[in-house]
């Protein structure tokens, strides 16, 4: 659970609440980016940790900590399955 | 990938190693303590233990948010669990822990509502979305994961959704790390700090280790060629007579932290006197718990939780092996009665747990692994 994986913000969904909806590994979800400073950006990465973008980082550092991850297997694998499964019930729409 | 594909190939790490070998302090044996679980995992993962130069050993520290809470906190949210109308929501690791009467898994399959969520948000809207129902979310984890609890907290209040509550067990790094110093088994030479806890406090909090513990610390990210770099920084320090905060992870993590989420936490918790956690019992001013003005949001406040504390099972060192002193496959049960699968301790439950990840990288290697009878 202790995964920070990079996503890609693909939509602003309510500036006023600070959630956007993210690409974290092939699936979308709602992202709170109420600890990110300033408003989020449709096209920047965070890295998002239990459905919060901790950070922005950048898109080539992304990339390597999305291969690593992928590297890393099972972890990786049940964090994903995670969002999977919660997605739909929390406002993946 | 090419870091990864770098790695692989060994160059830069051999490179890395071999710089390593030459900064090591004549005739000293050195011990660093990775505290973060999640270098732990990348560290039995890319076999870093075994690229290290004679002399130069790794130690397992506290920092799996999963493994440090006690027998006693898992029986108190099993006894949440199974109060009536109650929706009990907790991150999927938990789901598996074994407590002194069964784990979240076992309670559900007796009747209780326990489903997992990826994000307390997720919780948060589960309540929203049944209001005739009381949903209870079991809070764990390190700062990296403080902020989030807050932040739902402070949307429930704002909202008005008064069917939510938090079973808070957040805890702060910093403690554990002084109690692990403090105590005279374990000699450490050095840190190896958390990068994700890091981007949330940042490097300052640890500068007690260096000023009061004359210990140097670095600050590391996740990938393998971000450890090896901290262990040379580290070794570099040692070597020096230097004991510094350094910060190698200087991509994510800033000297002061995030400042919005640590306002976050201090607007919605507050230290308690006491925390237990496994294998290091009580540790003061450790662990948080809702601020009184979050009352109606905190689940030991609105029901009655055993709060007793329980020892663990008789077999399992995970206390020593969250301390350092032992390593996993030098627990009697480790791979035998006490797998992934049927996990026994804590360690063997969470994939940041040290057993998880040695059980999944480590078993092969001949070397290391105790034949198991
Ligand atoms: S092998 Fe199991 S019981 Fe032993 S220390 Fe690891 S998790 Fe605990």
């Amino acid at each position: 659970m202790c995964l920070g994986i990079p996503a890609q913000i693909v939509e602003i969904v309510d500036p006023e609440a600070k959630t956007a909806k993210a690409e974290i590994g092939g699936v979308r979800r709602i992202v709170s980016c109420a600890l990110l400073e300033g408003q989020a950006q449709v096209g920047e990465w965070v890295l998002v940790h239990v459905g919060f973008a901790l950070d922005r980082i950048d898109e080539e550092q992304a990339a390597e900590t999305l291969q690593l991850l992928a590297d890393m297997g099972e972890a990786y694998e049940r964090e994903l399955a995670q969002i999977r499964e919660t997605a739909s019930e929390a406002g993946a729409s | 990938m090419r870091y990864i594909d770098e790695f692989r190939s060994g160059e830069i790490a051999r490179a890395l190693t071999s710089e390593l070998a030459d900064a090591m302090p004549p005739g000293r044996e050195l011990a660093l303590m990775e505290v973060c679980g999640g270098h732990t995992h990348a560290i039995y993962k890319h076999g870093i233990d075994e690229l290290l130069p004679p002399g130069l050993e790794l130690v397992h520290g506290p920092g799996c948010p999963v493994c440090v809470i006690p027998v006693g906190r898992v029986d108190d949210a099993v006894s949440l669990a199974l109060e009536p109308n109650v929706v009990f929501t907790t991150f999927g690791d938990m789901m598996r822990v074994p407590g002194s009467k069964g784990s979240l898994l076992d309670a559900r399959s007796r009747g209780a509502d326990v489903r997992m969520v990826y994000s307390p948000l997720d919780a948060l809207e589960l309540a929203r979305a049944n209001p005739e129902r009381e949903v209870v979310f079991f809070a764990i984890g390190f700062e990296t994961t403080t902020p989030s609890t807050a932040i739902t907290l402070l949307q429930a209040r704002a909202q008005g959704i008064g069917n939510f509550a938090v079973f808070c067990n957040h805890v702060t790094i910093a403690p554990p790390l002084r109690a692990i110093l403090d105590a005279p088994e374990l000699r450490l030479d050095g840190l190896i700090a958390p990068g994700h806890v890091s981007a949330v406090i940042g490097s300052r909090p640890y500068d007690f280790i260096a000023s009061e513990y004359n210990r140097p610390v670095v600050v590391a990210g996740f990938e393998p060629l971000d450890i090896l770099q901290s262990v040379l920084m580290l070794v570099r320090q040692l070597a020096a007579g230097r004991a510094e905060v350094e910060n190698q992870y200087t991509r994510v993590v800033r000297r002061d932290g995030n400042p919005l989420a640590l306002e976050a936490i201090e607007q919605t918790m507050e230290l308690r006197d006491n925390f237990e956690w496994r294998g290091l019992g009580s540790i003061p001013k450790s662990g948080l718990r809702l601020r009184e003005e979050f009352a109606d949001w905190d689940a030991e406040q609105r029901y009655e939780v055993p709060g007793i504390s329980v020892p663990d099972h008789k077999a399992c060192q995970c206390g020593q092996v969250l301390r350092g002193l032992v390593k996993p496959w030098e627990c009697k049960v480790f791979g035998t009665a006490c797998t992934p699968e049927r996990p026994i301790g804590t360690c063997m439950v969470s994939s940041e747990g040290a057993c998880a990840a040695y059980y999944h990288y480590g078993r092969n290697r001949p070397k290391r692994v105790k034949i198991q009878t």
